[in-house]
């Protein structure tokens, strides 16, 4: 990462922590996990809680659903850690990698729900943007999606528009396809907490 | 509590920490990098970009705002004082597009 203090400035306890998981679970801990270590009472207490009420909170959307919404999201940041993290989990979430990869292709041909598809859209357009206006969200909305639903979807864009950019900007080291489903069986299992 | 406002709640809780809690950088000067406005020269263009355009963000851009005298524990506050504050406007406008069309007061944010 760009920082060294990201890199090597973590307390012993936490040092010995990344060598065991590095050992137990045969992948190198992900920058992203070793971000919400550093001084975590500055952001990553926080931040966890956050996104993982966002992720695994109770909602109308599943937790498939969910990650594939930061899988989209991502790709419209073009924040190839994240695309690769949470296409993976979406993948695994859903049992089925292909209707990832096709929404993130081309998602107006994509062979998913016309709600999720709605608001998909709006969360690219909010992401590329800035801004959504209340038509945005009336299209969502006709196409069956609950008001509930679409806090929750806001949450979720929030959380990965913070994540995408502190990827890129810190530069975390991509993993390689065995990496991401690694940390995709953790993200099911355990969420982010 | 409604599951909406815990997840309102836990947001509310992470801008109010990186704004106003303990840090290296003083608040004001997270508070501009969280409003990407008014930051000075030497660290504009890598708040700007992380922002706008974080997967332009280089190492020569962490280089200038060191050669000008912020130290790394600044940084990482600033840049996730940028993330969080461009993420929290989008967080922002979409709960107020959602007001509007359910033809109700702003009152989300």
């Amino acid at each position: 990462m760009r920082l060294d203090i990201l890199n090597r400035g973590y307390r012993p306890g936490t040092k010995l922590l990344f060598a065991l998981i590095r050992v137990f679970s045969g992948h190198p801990v992900p920058d992203a996990a070793k971000l919400v270590f550093y001084r975590p009472g500055f952001y990553g207490a926080q931040a966890k809680k956050f996104t993982h009420e966002a992720m695994r909170g109770p909602s109308g959307w599943s937790v498939a659903d969910r990650e594939l919404m930061a899988a989209f999201v991502s790709k419209v940041n073009e924040s190839a850690f994240c695309v690769g993290a949470h296409t993976a989990t979406a993948g695994q979430a859903y049992q089925d990698g292909a209707k990832v990869q096709a929404v993130l292709a081309d998602l107006e041909s994509a062979p998913v729900e016309d709600g999720l598809r709605a608001t998909l859209r709006m969360l690219g357009k909010l992401t590329r943007e800035g801004k959504v206006g209340a038509e945005d969200i009336r299209e969502v909305l006709s196409a069956g999606v609950s008001r509930q639903q679409v806090e929750d979807a806001l949450a979720v864009c929030a959380a990965f528009n913070t994540t995408d950019r502190l990827a890129d900007a810190f530069g975390f080291e991509l993993l390689s396809p065995e990496g991401f489903e690694a940390g995709a069986k953790y993200l099911l299992k355990r969420g982010y907490r | 509590m409604p599951d909406d406002d815990k997840k309102l709640a836990a947001h509310r809780a992470l801008v109010d920490r990186v704004l106003n809690g303990e840090g290296r950088a003083s608040p004001e000067q997270r508070a501009r990098a969280f409003g990407n406005a008014d930051v000075p020269p030497p660290l504009h263009a890598l708040i700007d970009k992380v922002a706008t355009r974080p997967t332009q963000v280089t190492d020569a851009d962490f280089a200038a705002a060191k050669a000008s005298g912020f130290s790394e524990d600044q940084l990482f506050e600033l840049v996730i004082s940028a993330a969080v504050g461009q993420s929290a406007r989008l967080y922002e406008a979409g709960l107020a597009a959602l007001a509007e069309a359910k033809g109700e007061p702003d009152n989300a944010t």
